[in-house]
């Protein structure tokens, strides 16, 4: 029981963190296409700067879950998927520097590499994760004691690449309508207008990937036997139709919330599925990491829990009333009046 | 050389990275914090400046610090994975507590204090950069009571072929986390005081704002002596500590071979492990070691030769980086009491001045050479007396896997120490912004 709990809090922190961090990762890639001066790109810079860190907490804490409430899984995860891992770590690393370096030198050369830093640390964590998760979804070669016999380049097969796709989509709208929200002028104007045009790829690759989850995956299973779960998916899908009506109304942060909605259900659907295993094994089921074989110990599970109910809506409401705090959109007045980065 | 070798040398870079920049975070967090409170008390615009100048170098050094944090605890599973699947039931849940309570607390403040000057009022704005120094402190005691833990053990059953909890308070409570907790945050105080009055010099001597920098290396200074006696009195009986639970560690910081009462203090000795013995010993005074380790100079100590070879760890690294630490400290004192009687003349001072613009190195060093004899001294356990760092690494990696990672490592490390130091340089030497009042007089 407490294992489950655990099992869905886990894919709780994963589908926030996409949801939070999926916006400033999709607003990183898509600088270059959306911002073409220099204010631009201050301001670009701006709607995700009191956010951004904040944001990235929430990897650290899913990180740290899976290390506390599943160590098995944790291990075998970590190690399994080291070298896509290690570039998603150095990608992020570059990424989180840009922020505090990138205006500290007045040359265009030097703000030029740090904006390039932004968008390739910001692609790369994007695309990795969605691969990541799908190849989870779909199974990871693990033999006996959980030990990954997959090669560096198991990852790249065309579900994993499929799902790399979807969530780099996912998070190219959400970011695009997160500067909608968050500008005026001209660079509203543009994201607003790739928004639009990014939702209709979006659909499809969509649709697509969730033809290919029913083909290459087990995780209909669960769905089968429940058939009330697919309730999820669901809400997935009407989410993603809401995002095109809001967008279409020009009701921009309705649209965001929308897409927030659709990348959380999009992960609680794959998590829903994979229930009761966080890491089915390709080799042989009995070698899948399992909330029965991998759990902690009850006593740290119930230890956790207390923490986590207790902090987690703290946390929830401080990061909401800076949300509030920063409402409103980022103009050029305040760059000069602010301590911008 | 193989993935063990290679990872625990990735894990020693990174960490060691990591902590060039943890240590200003903890203590210059506060530091700014006093600075922008006394301006809500006073009302003095200076101490407005002082926050926002301070604040912008902790700004850049708290992203470095940040952004290096992650790797920490991604490469536990990475590299770690047999430790992290043997100990994540306690080390694992520490950590995650970690990032609820502290890290969340810490980032999203940050920005608040960032982004708010001009949305909060002043009070709550101070009270922002408070809630960021309380986190980075409390992210520190979370995280060295899990290193403690690796280093004593406590509240776990062996269970299920893992370590699992058994006694939460027991962990959490353990005095050696507060002695370990205490060492580290005052050392970090230490650094961040030598940093400001470091960069104050730098200024004083070229009489540029002195007012602001004389008020900056004042307040600088009080901390740093504080901490500096504090560090010196409470070494002492953390290391008492670890004479009692880690007789390995103690026995290699003193590079001290035969087991004996009366044991003596050696100041200095050049350690030959191959024949177990010290091939030069200079000061040595009779009962000292047994009086400093157990507070009577009749205590036996135990010598390395009572210990299995393999279970001895690095001698001369762990011996060397001890009696640098050791030294360091006491000169940490020396500086700032020396500081403290010129604290009113420091304009008069140029040779104070000068030798604390040198200074700002020292503590990083003090503090680096600390954690060798923590983390060297506790070889060849990963988990002291419970797991060796051999049963440790991961199974699934190659050689060339970590190899290539390591390279980056070092090469993408390098690249950002050198760009956030030119960085913090070229802020530090800029100087404060001109009060918008005395613009013109002080140029």
């Amino acid at each position: 029981m407490l294992a489950s709990i655990w099992f869905f809090l886990w894919g709780i922190l994963w589908a926030v963190y996409f949801m939070l961090d999926g916006f400033d990762l999709g607003l990183g890639t898509l600088m270059p296409v959306l911002a073409k001066s220099d204010t631009e790109r201050k301001l670009v810079y701006r709607t995700m700067g009191p956010f951004w860190d904040g944001n990235e907490v929430w990897l650290i804490t899913a990180g740290g879950v899976t290390f506390a409430a599943f160590p098995t899984t944790y291990a075998a995860l970590f190690s399994g998927l080291y070298s896509a891992l290690m570039l998603v770590l150095f990608a992020l690393i570059l990424r989180g520097v840009s922020f505090a370096f990138r205006n500290e030198v007045d040359s265009p050369g030097w703000k030029c590499l740090w904006d390039t830093c932004l968008t390739l640390g910001s692609f790369l964590p994007a695309l990795l994760l969605g691969v990541a998760f799908a190849n989870i979804f779909r199974g990871l070669p693990l033999g006996p004691g959980g030990i990954y016999q997959g090669g560096l380049l198991t990852l790249i097969n065309p579900y994993g690449l499929a799902g790399g796709v979807l969530f780099l989509l996912l998070f190219l709208v959400h970011g695009a309508l997160w500067l909608a929200v968050k500008s005026a002028g001209v660079l509203h104007d543009r994201a607003a207008a790739l928004a639009a045009k990014l939702w209709w790829p979006l659909l499809v690759w969509a649709a697509l990937f969730l033809f290919a989850t029913s083909q290459a995956t087990r995780l209909f299973v669960n769905y089968a036997e429940n058939p009330v779960l697919f309730l999820i998916p669901a809400l997935a899908v009407a989410a993603l139709v809401a995002v095109y009506v809001f967008i279409r109304k020009a009701a921009w942060w309705q649209a965001w919330f929308s897409s927030a909605v659709t990348i959380v259900a999009v992960t609680l659907f794959g998590v829903v599925g994979l229930y009761p295993n966080l890491l089915p094994s390709s080799i042989a089921a009995d070698y899948s990491l399992t909330i029965s074989n991998s759990a902690s110990s009850p006593l740290t599970l119930k230890i956790m829990l207390g923490v986590a109910l207790t902090f987690v809506p703290i946390v929830i409401a401080y990061q909401v009333w800076v949300h509030f705090l920063f409402k409103g959109k980022a103009r050029e007045e305040d760059l000069a009046a602010e301590e911008v980065y | 050389m193989d993935v063990l070798m290679l990872s625990r040398l990735q894990f020693a870079a990174a960490t060691f990275f990591h902590f060039i920049f943890v240590p200003l975070t903890l203590g210059l967090s506060i530091l700014v914090a006093i600075m922008e409170t006394k301006f809500v008390r006073t009302g003095d615009e200076e101490y407005r400046r002082m926050a926002k100048f301070w604040g912008k170098i902790f700004i850049i050094n708290f992203a470095v610090g940040v952004v290096t944090g992650i790797t920490l605890e991604f490469q536990f599973g990475t590299n770690w994975a047999r430790y992290s699947r043997y100990v994540g039931d306690i080390f694992g849940s520490i950590l995650a507590i970690e990032a609820t309570l502290a890290f969340f607390l810490e980032s999203t403040f940050l920005a608040v204090w960032i982004f708010g000057w001009n949305r909060l009022s002043p009070r709550l704005h101070a009270i922002c950069i408070w809630l960021v120094a309380f986190a980075s402190n409390l992210s520190a005691l979370w995280i060295l009571i899990a290193n403690a833990w690796m280093q004593h053990p406590v509240g776990y059953v062996l269970r299920h072929g893992r370590a699992e909890l058994d006694n939460f308070l027991a962990v959490v409570t353990q005095p050696f986390a507060f002695q370990i907790f205490f060492h580290t945050i005052s050392g970090a105080y230490i650094l961040a005081g030598f940093f400001v009055m470091g960069v104050s010099a730098y200024h004083l001597l070229r009489r540029q704002n002195t007012e602001f920098f004389t008020k900056s290396f004042r307040l600088a200074l009080g901390f740093a002596l504080i901490f500096s006696l504090a560090e010196l009195v409470q070494g002492h009986y953390h290391a008492g500590e670890v004479a009692k639970i880690q007789p390995t560690k103690l026995a290699a910081m003193e590079s001290f071979w035969e087991t004996q009462a009366h044991a003596p203090q050696v100041l200095f000795a050049i350690p030959d492990e191959g024949n177990e013995r010290n091939v030069l010993e200079i000061g040595r005074i009779p009962g000292l070691l047994s009086l400093l380790a157990y507070h009577t100079p009749a205590a036996t100590v135990k010598g390395l030769k009572d210990f299995p070879k393999e279970d001895r760890p690095p001698v001369t690294l762990t011996f060397v980086a001890f009696r640098l630490m050791v030294g360091l400290g006491v000169l940490f004192v020396v500086l700032t009491v020396w500081g403290w009687f010129r604290r009113h003349k420091l304009e008069s001072s140029p040779a104070l001045l000068r030798v604390m613009l040198y200074a700002i190195p020292l503590p990083y060093i003090a503090l680096q050479a600390g954690w060798i004899v923590t983390e060297v001294g506790r070889q060849p356990w990963i988990v002291y007396d419970l797991m060796k760092t051999s049963d440790a690494v991961s199974p699934v990696l190659a050689a060339y896997q970590v190899g290539l990672t390591f390279a980056a490592f070092i090469v993408v490390y390098g690249l950002l120490g050198l760009v956030a130091f030119y960085l913090i340089i070229k802020h530090a030497r800029r100087g404060p912004e001109p009060a918008p009042a005395t613009a013109k007089l002080e140029g």
